[in-house]
This record gives structure tokens, C-alpha cells and sequence, in this order.
């Protein structure tokens, strides 16, 4: 039994969602700058650069890289050999997340209730996803949405008969769809199989995976391929004004279904794709 | 082609911008997002006035992060233009001359852009730390208690637009992703 004082889980979500706003991860940093080098369209190329020095301003001046610092998404993965000490998990998580956003300049994006739009004042509640595993460790990994692509995400119930084909079809779909509004370049994750939330909540987790990583189902990480290829090619480019880069990675995660469903979802990032993990 | 022009907009500048023209924008501009919208329709739908003129002005759909000391304003970057597209006919018909922000507009945006004579201007999205420097002053001049989503006054020197929409309807969105389709 290892024992975690839930005052360090608060100082490391405070921490992380700070972090995690000014700076790119150093996955997509790498897939970013291979973008730069390949663009073909001079325009295109023109606001790669604009994002590259958006990028070094955000860092050195911490200033958030985008106005919309999200709603932070946090994913807690706790070893069941962990015992917390020291108050509600939850709340610690939402006192990290109060304290990043207020401390950390970040925008108050997140309203009380979804018809009334109050403004919380300090970006609580997070959304937190808990998973328990073997082990004495708590892995934390924090993953702030904004909703310009969030909006473009999309669940589809496929059937059986659509196969590969239709899985392919649906993210293609998505990604048109999305287009502009999304701040392309893109990040594209996808989740199939599980049932209605599971498929979703696998494309979010399939975000927070490395970008350039792939699958190790051989067949997946074909797919992973095939649809960065193919969604280059649609020529909706960065900001959505026309090129060769329209996302930099798909990352898809599969769960076992049901013998009568195919359920697929996609969720769209832009290429900032914020996510960063510790582990306690 | 790349022009400087100031703001608010004069009825000709307006006009004669192109699809795809590379645009540097100086004077003063404002801020307006869904929930500020949102209170000009009602304002309007009372008879009342708004916060401000909107004859030959320009409204940025954009909500900033807060600005740390010393700094006008925080992440100033566009927000998703299409989410404004209920509201905008009436203020385009009311003289608003120009739109900042990212994304398609809706068919019933476009024939009011045409219209009016307007414009709608992409700035890059994903790039708030940067366009902030652009944005030398700013002030709320309405709804407050909306936070970041109030009514603000800017002034920006060289604020960095798009053309996406002329006042012919040209959509840059249409045109410049096609030219680079390479689907079978």
C-alpha cells in the first residue's frame, strides 16, 4: 500500500494545466515541424510559420498558445495498491484545475449548466476519467479541449456490413465536415468498437497517444496510414485556406463490440493537441 | 495581395478587398462571441439600441485569455465564425461592415455579405499568443459580466487578416481547398 497526500495531486494538475497551455508537447512539436518542411502551398506554409512563431511567443512570454485554454479533460489512472490521504480526490483534482486557470492566466471557459451559461468563474468542473490498474503508481494526464474542434467531432453507429470501408468513410466524413473550423492542421483521434460512450471516450484517449506513434494491431496502424494520406490529400490545408497539411496524425484505438454494431467516433483536435502525462 | 487598411472600414475599402488578399488591419475593431450576440439580438428584438455603432465597424469573434501584468489582453486568437451566422444578416443589414474569425458561414451570411457590401476576414486560428501582439489596447465597453465573452473595444496596429469572403461572395474556403484537392 503506497499512501499519495491529495495536496500533491492538486500541486501537479495546477502545474500540468499551465504547462501544458504554453508549451507543444515534444510529440507534436516533431510532427509539426515535418509538416513545415513538406507543405506545398505558399499560403499554407505562410501560417505554418505564423503558428511556429505563435508557438515560440506562448512559450517564452506565457501566454496561452490559443485563447481557448479548454476544459480540462483529466485522465487518472491509479494503481490499486494506492490509498489517498487527505480529503476527495475529485476535489483535489478541481482545486488543480482552479488553481492553473486562475494563477495561470487561462481563460474561464466552462458554464455551470449547459442551457442556463453561467460562468463558473474558474474553469471547474474538469471532466475526469478514472481507470484502476495493478500497481502502486497514479498516472495523471491532463488534456484541455477547446471547442472550435470539439464541436466537429461526431459519433456514428455504423453496422456490421460497413466495414473497414465505412470506418474509413465516417472519419473522412468528420474530418470534410470539420474543415476550417477546426484550426487544421488537424489531429484526428478515433475510436472503434466498445459501445456508444466507450468508442468515444477511445477517440479522446487515442489524442492524448504520441503523435507518430502508431498501433501495434498491424491492421490499425495501416489504417492510421491510409487515412493521414487521405486526409492530406482532401487540400483543405492549414487554417483550412488550401494545401498539402490538413492533419498530422491519426491515432485510432478498437475495443471489442457487440455482434450487431459498429460504432465509431472521431474526435477532432487542432495541432496544438494539448496533452501531458506524470505519474505520481 | 497584401494592403494595409484602416478600421473602422470605409464603404470602398470594404468593397474592393478580394478573396485571398493578405490584409493588415489598424485602428479599432471589436470583440463580440455567441453569448454577446446573443444579447444584441434581444437588444434589437426590444427596439433597443446597441453597445455600439456598428455602421462601417468591424466585430472580432473572439473571447481573449486574461492579460498578465503590464499586457492589454491575454490569447487574443478567432473563435468558430459559424456559430455567430444566426445573428449576423440583421447586423450586417444594420451597416456592420466587416467579421474576423475562422471557418464557414452559413448561405444566408453570404447573400448579406453580397448585399451589404461587406467582408469576412480569417485570422489564423491556433494563433492567440501571437495576434495579441497586434492588439496595443483594449477595453470593455459592455455586457462585463459576460467575462471574457463581454462587448471590447481594440486597438490593433497591423492586426493580421484573410480575406475569406468579398463582397462579391467569393469564399476563399471554396477555392483555395479545391486547388489543392488530390483525391481520386
Amino acid at each position: 500500500m503506497k499512501t499519495v497526500r491529495i495536496e500533491k495531486v492538486t500541486d501537479t494538475v495546477r502545474e500540468m494545466c499551465m504547462e501544458v497551455n504554453y508549451q507543444l508537447s515534444s510529440d507534436m512539436c516533431k510532427v509539426f515541424e515535418n509538416a513545415r518542411s513538406t507543405e506545398v502551398s505558399p499560403l499554407g506554409r505562410q501560417i505554418l510559420d505564423q503558428l511556429a512563431q505563435n508557438l515560440e511567443i506562448a512559450s517564452k512570454d506565457r501566454i496561452p498558445i490559443c485563447q481557448d485554454t479548454g476544459m480540462a479533460v483529466v485522465f487518472l489512472e491509479i494503481g490499486q495498491d494506492v490509498h489517498f490521504e487527505g480529503g476527495s480526490l475529485e476535489d483535489a483534482v478541481n482545486e488543480g484545475v482552479r488553481m492553473g486557470y486562475v494563477d495561470g492566466y487561462l481563460r474561464k471557459s466552462v458554464v455551470r449548466d449547459p442551457l442556463i451559461r453561467e460562468n463558473t468563474g474558474d474553469n471547474t468542473p474538469a471532466v475526469i476519467h478514472y481507470r484502476i490498474v495493478p500497481g502502486d503508481k497514479v498516472k495523471i494526464t491532463v488534456a484541455p479541449k477547446g471547442f472550435g474542434s470539439e464541436n466537429m467531432s461526431r459519433v456514428f453507429m455504423l453496422k456490421p456490413a460497413d466495414g473497414m470501408e465505412g470506418v474509413k468513410n465516417a472519419v473522412l466524413t468528420a474530418v470534410k465536415d470539420a474543415g476550417p473550423n477546426a484550426c487544421p492542421p488537424m489531429v484526428v483521434g478515433v475510436g472503434i468498437g466498445g459501445t456508444f460512450e466507450k468508442c468515444a471516450l477511445m477517440a479522446k484517449q487515442a489524442l492524448t497517444r504520441p503523435a507518430g506513434s502508431h498501433s501495434a494491431v498491424p491492421y490499425v496502424k495501416e489504417m492510421e496510414e491510409e487515412l493521414l494520406e487521405r486526409i492530406n490529400r482532401t487540400g483543405i490545408g492549414p487554417g483550412g485556406l488550401g494545401g498539402s497539411t490538413t492533419a498530422l496524425a491519426v491515432n485510432i484505438n478498437t475495443y471489442p463490440t457487440h455482434i450487431a454494431g459498429l460504432p465509431v467516433a472521431v474526435n477532432i483536435c487542432c495541432h496544438v493537441n494539448r496533452h501531458t502525462v506524470r505519474e505520481l | 495581395m497584401d494592403r494595409k487598411i484602416s478600421v473602422p472600414l470605409s464603404a470602398e475599402d470594404a468593397a474592393s478587398l478580394r478573396a485571398g488578399d493578405y490584409v493588415y488591419l489598424t485602428g479599432t475593431i471589436y470583440t463580440a462571441r455567441d453569448a454577446a450576440h446573443k444579447r444584441m439580438q434581444e437588444a434589437l428584438d426590444a427596439g433597443h439600441s446597441l453597445p455600439f455603432d456598428v455602421r462601417g465597424n468591424v466585430i472580432y469573434y473572439m473571447g481573449p485569455s486574461p492579460a498578465r501584468e503590464g499586457r492589454p489582453i491575454g490569447s487574443a486568437g478567432p473563435t468558430t465564425a459559424s456559430r455567430m451566422d444566426k445573428y449576423t444578416p440583421a447586423l450586417l443589414d444594420l451597416g456592420l461592415l466587416g467579421m474576423v474569425g475562422k471557418g464557414r458561414r452559413s448561405p444566408a451570411v453570404r447573400e448579406a455579405v453580397i448585399r451589404n457590401h461587406a467582408v469576412y476576414f480569417a485570422a489564423v486560428g491556433g494563433a492567440g499568443a501571437l495576434l495579441s501582439k497586434s492588439i496595443k489596447a483594449a477595453e470593455v465597453i459592455a455586457y462585463e459580466d459576460l467575462g471574457t465573452e463581454a462587448i471590447r473595444k481594440l486597438w490593433v496596429e497591423d492586426f493580421p487578416v484573410i480575406v475569406c469572403m468579398d463582397a462579391q461572395g467569393t469564399d476563399l474556403y471554396e477555392t483555395a481547398a479545391e486547388s489543392f484537392r488530390r483525391e481520386e
